[in-house]
């Protein structure tokens, strides 16, 4: 290796010096061959990105369609469990010293029992109040037979009795703490809330 | 309600509640005084030498002496240096009992400066010394100084009536879901329970060191006993389930008897809360509800309410669940509601309240005799709570307006108020504090 450099470096040297000394004509340059196949490979390159420009704003576009769609299923969704949690949470109410459920207020249970039917993982906590009138410590045994009252009601209608669990405030949590006859209506009352499986909430057929 | 000194020798005349002989006092034996109506022995407290503290003493004693109701207190121009009365002479101190007489006194209460503190009791009447009290308060500015003067006016009463006085006594009170406690005077008001704790039915345990209460949660209420001084407090076993209220110390300390709400309706149980154990149902609620208990202070029996007949009413059982029978008569459809019994601590009445016309009202039942009278009117008025003594009853009052503690008391029918906070509810009355 050490001869051949040196060696090839010096033949080069000659060249170079024998084409500078003829001087003349210089050679012309060479024209480029047209080569088809690089001109369509690069057609088929640009047509090749541009569908896929293409095909991406679709996806984009499906996408954002798709997104678009679950969005508004799931707030259609929220509405919905929102609406029935609404239903859950209607309140019922009491005549005066009294625990049985009043007629009116039977539609409003039949609600939750279908409800509660439509959604099997849902429970629902019943809690019992009092108006301030009657004894503060009966007032507790009160609320708590209003509580029962409301659960017996939707068990005998089909509801398994675990998915229920009922309380009792009295007259500690008025809801109108005024001492006249529409607040003490308002506060003779129970109340629902959901214990557990309420995140999302289907409604019964028809509601 | 006093009286001066200028009608005193009318009363003396006409009146005449003679003091007895200077006789041992004796425990639930009133010695020499009769009470009758608007009668009460007159009573003087002497003023003394200017000393804050020792004015102090006599200041707390006579308003003690005032709310206990059986003497009727003479109230004299003030006159903070003279010891009215005691002069010395050769043969020591003499006690002018002719002018404690001639003042409408039966009886006068001296405050002598020293260490200990003497307080004389003077029975006028016999001229004798009835009672010489050394006592030792604290300081005045001590937590102890009000209670320990307390209960130097329940000796007082002791000397006099043979029964001890119940100034040194507290309430307990449920303010907006808080419970507090206040002496019996409606001094000192301090909160027992944390801010922001939802608690209810607040009572003492028989020594007055602990309190057992009802605290809210989201699925029920649960028991808890308390120290008074200290806060440290434990759950109730077998309390953390259902809604468990009423809270009642058997008169041994060792057992709770209470009311729960749950799942099979409201019943009365007791729990041995010295041995941790033992849950034991008394009631059986499937078609009524039964709760708010009250022990007889022998302990053998338990006063309760009842729905069994429809509206509650006031039944009676052993302390064991048997015999339940009806305790307070009532008639049918005409009488209404009647709750919160609380026995009487010599164990012949029973208090409670009853709707009258739409208001509750306070009731007292005979226990022999099974006899029931109204005792208040004007006003919603209910939960009534008794003194040690049984002749004084505490109960919650709208009279003036928004609830308060009242007192009344059963043999002159006097009544004052005790608390002047935003509401008080459910009070209970201590025993002595000694």
């Amino acid at each position: 290796m050490r001869l051949s450099i040196p060696l090839s470096l010096t033949i080069g040297a000659i060249v170079v010096a024998a084409a500078a000394a003829c001087g003349g004509q210089p050679a012309p340059p060479p024209t480029p061959a047209i080569d088809s196949t690089a001109i369509r490979d690069s057609i088929a390159r640009a047509e090749a990105a541009r569908r896929a420009r293409e095909d991406s704003i679709a996806r984009a576009r499906a996408e954002t369609e798709r997104l678009a769609n679950e969005r508004r299923a799931a707030e259609e969704s929220a509405r919905l469990t929102e609406r029935v949690r609404g239903m859950i949470m209607e309140l019922i109410n009491f005549d005066f010293d009294k625990s049985n459920i009043r007629a009116g207020d039977a539609a409003i249970l039949d609600r939750k029992i279908a409800i509660l039917q439509a959604n099997p993982t849902l429970t629902l906590t019943v809690t019992g109040h009092s108006d301030e009138r009657g004894s503060d410590e009966y007032n507790l045994a009160l609320g708590n037979r209003r509580a029962l009252a409301a659960k017996e009601y939707m068990v005998n209608r089909g509801i398994a009795a675990d998915r229920i669990t009922t309380a009792s405030r009295g007259e500690e949590q008025p809801l109108d703490a005024l001492s006249t006859e529409d607040a003490w209506a308002r506060n003779r009352r129970d109340e629902f809330a959901i214990a557990a499986g309420g995140q999302t909430l289907k409604a019964p057929a028809g509601m | 309600m006093m009286r001066s000194g200028l009608f005193a020798c009318v009363a003396l005349v006409t009146a005449g509640p003679a003091l007895a002989q200077v006789t041992p006092p004796q425990e639930g034996v009133r010695v020499g005084i009769t009470y009758q109506p608007g009668v009460r022995p007159g009573l003087l407290v002497l003023d003394g030498p200017g000393d804050v503290r020792l004015d102090s003493i006599r200041t707390i004693l006579r308003r003690d002496l005032e709310y206990g109701d059986e003497f009727e207190l003479i109230t004299l121009p003030r006159n903070d240096t003279t010891e009215l009365g005691v002069g010395s002479g050769p043969s020591g101190e003499s006690v002018n009992y002719d002018l404690y007489a001639a003042l409408g006194s039966d009886v006068t209460v001296r405050v002598r400066a020293g260490e200990p503190v003497t307080v004389y009791v003077y029975d006028v009447r016999t001229k004798t010394v009835r009672r010489e009290l050394p006592v030792s308060v604290p300081p005045l500015h001590d937590p102890g100084f009000r209670m320990a003067v307390h209960r130097v006016a329940d000796e007082v009463v002791r000397a006099v009536t043979g029964q001890a006085g119940v100034a040194a006594t507290r309430f307990l009170f449920l303010q907006r879901g808080r419970i507090y406690r206040i002496d019996s005077d409606g001094a000192d008001l301090e909160a027992v329970t944390p801010a922001g704790a939802r608690t209810f039915s607040p009572s003492w345990s028989p020594s007055g060191r602990q309190a057992a209460y009802t605290e809210f949660h989201d699925q029920g209420g649960r028991l808890y006993v308390q120290d008074i001084e200290g806060g440290g407090r434990r759950a109730v076993g077998t309390t953390e389930r259902g809604l468990n209220y009423t809270p009642v110390f058997a008169p041994d300390g060792r057992t709770l008897v209470f009311s729960r709400s749950d799942e099979g309706g409201t019943d009365v149980f007791t729990y041995d809360v010295e041995r941790d154990c033992c849950i034991q149902r008394l009631t059986s609620g499937r078609f009524a509800d039964n709760l708010s208990p009250t022990f007889s202070p022998d302990g053998r029996r338990i006063a309760f309410v009842s729905t069994r007949a429809g509206l509650p009413q006031i039944y009676a059982m052993s302390s064991d669940g048997t015999g339940q029978e009806l305790f307070a008569p009532f008639d049918y459809g005409v009488t209404g509601s009647s709750n919160a019994p609380e026995w009487s601590p010599d164990g012949r009445n029973v208090a409670f309240h009853r709707d009258v016309g739409g208001s509750p009202q306070i009731f007292l039942m005979d226990v022999q005799s099974r006899t029931v009278r109204q005792l208040t009117s004007a006003g919603r008025n209910e939960d009534p709570t008794w003194a040690p003594d049984g002749r004084h009853l505490a109960f919650v009052s709208n009279r003036t307006g928004n609830r308060q503690i009242w007192v009344i008391d059963l043999e002159t029918g006097r009544v004052r108020q005790v608390t002047r906070v935003g509401e008080a509810r459910l009070p209970a009355w201590s025993g002595r504090m000694y």
